[in-house]
């Protein structure tokens, strides 16, 4: 795989300084140090190992430093069946993860509950908890698990400072009772 | 004048002042501007203690019997004192009556304090 490069932002140039906006430069900062919290319960979680490991390797991503505590995660990643005994304490490692957070659901079982069309199973994550990206597959191979960070890359690279407290956010956040 | 260049002085050295400056206060405002650049969101249910997602069972801060670690500190400084006896044992006859005398001073407030905790009961287990 080729080295990724990341485009500078816009800016207004001169002769050895360049102007931009501080929401460009923290999005760049915090796009390329994303520190995910794996959430991993099946076999996506094994596709994730070999996407942290040497072949795949995330930390190529700036990501090579999984937080098992949600106090310094940003990024929440569920892979794998979510029973619905396991979605309230999903949730709460979720609300417990610091500002600002994205969620990715990787996988079918996570996305949409796949296979297990069942009484105990959780049909999708976004039942309980917002979700920026969705992975498909069953499980999906690390190629699109590096694809879905790079889209997650991509979201928080050009969130604004107001997106957290827009109306619309709140309103999604209350959707799912959270506040 | 020739000399004049070669001269410390002590403004040249200001730069170094000015990059410890730097060096701080680059840290200091990054540390600072963190706390105003992030979201927050301060409820009840992210404040609470994180136990992977579980509720938390009571409160951390318990009284507890604090014997053990009264023992352990009891036995570090008896441990340090035995440590210096050993090099005063290897030169006992070199030392002399000299030596004697000093770690007999040494010994003896170590001593008092022994029996000071003995008295107090700090060894008492149950």
């Amino acid at each position: 795989m080729a080295v990724v490069q990341t485009d500078a932002p816009e800016m207004y140039t001169g002769e050895g300084f360049g102007l931009t906006r501080l929401e460009k430069i923290v999005g760049l900062a915090r796009a390329n140090s994303i520190w995910p919290l794996p959430f991993a319960t099946s076999c996506c979680g094994i596709e994730f190992m070999a996407t942290m490991a040497s072949t795949y390797d995330l930390a190529r991503f700036g990501s090579e430093r999984l937080s098992f505590s949600p106090r310094q995660a940003d990024l929440l990643m569920v892979m794998g069946t979510i029973a619905k005994k396991m979605g309230p304490i999903l949730k709460q490692v979720y609300l417990q993860m610091a500002e600002p957070r994205w969620v990715i659901a990787v996988g079918a079982c996570a996305s949409s509950g796949g296979i297990f069309d069942t009484y105990s199973v959780l049909q999708g994550i976004d039942k309980v908890i917002p979700v920026d990206v969705y992975v498909p597959g069953c499980p999906p191979p690390p190629e699109a698990i590096l694809d879905g960070i790079l889209k997650i890359q991509e979201l928080v690279k050009h969130e604004t400072f107001r997106r957290r407290n827009s109306e619309e956010y709140k309103a999604l956040l209350a959707g799912y009772g959270i506040d | 004048m020739e000399n004049a260049a070669a001269v410390s002085q002590s403004i040249d050295y200001i730069a170094i002042f000015v990059q410890f400056i730097v060096a701080a206060g680059f840290v200091i405002t990054v540390i600072i501007g963190t706390h105003y650049l992030g979201p927050k969101r301060k409820t009840s249910q992210k404040l609470q203690a994180f136990e992977c997602g579980l509720d938390s069972i009571g409160n951390a801060r318990l009284p507890f019997d604090f014997k053990y670690f009264l023992i352990a500190i009891l036995f570090v400084l008896f441990d340090v004192e035995v440590i210096f006896f050993y090099p005063w044992a290897v030169n006992f006859r070199e030392l002399g009556q000299s030596g004697f005398v000093k770690m007999l001073v040494f010994v003896a407030p170590l001593l008092l304090g022994y029996f000071y905790i003995v008295k107090k009961g700090a060894l008492k287990w149950d």
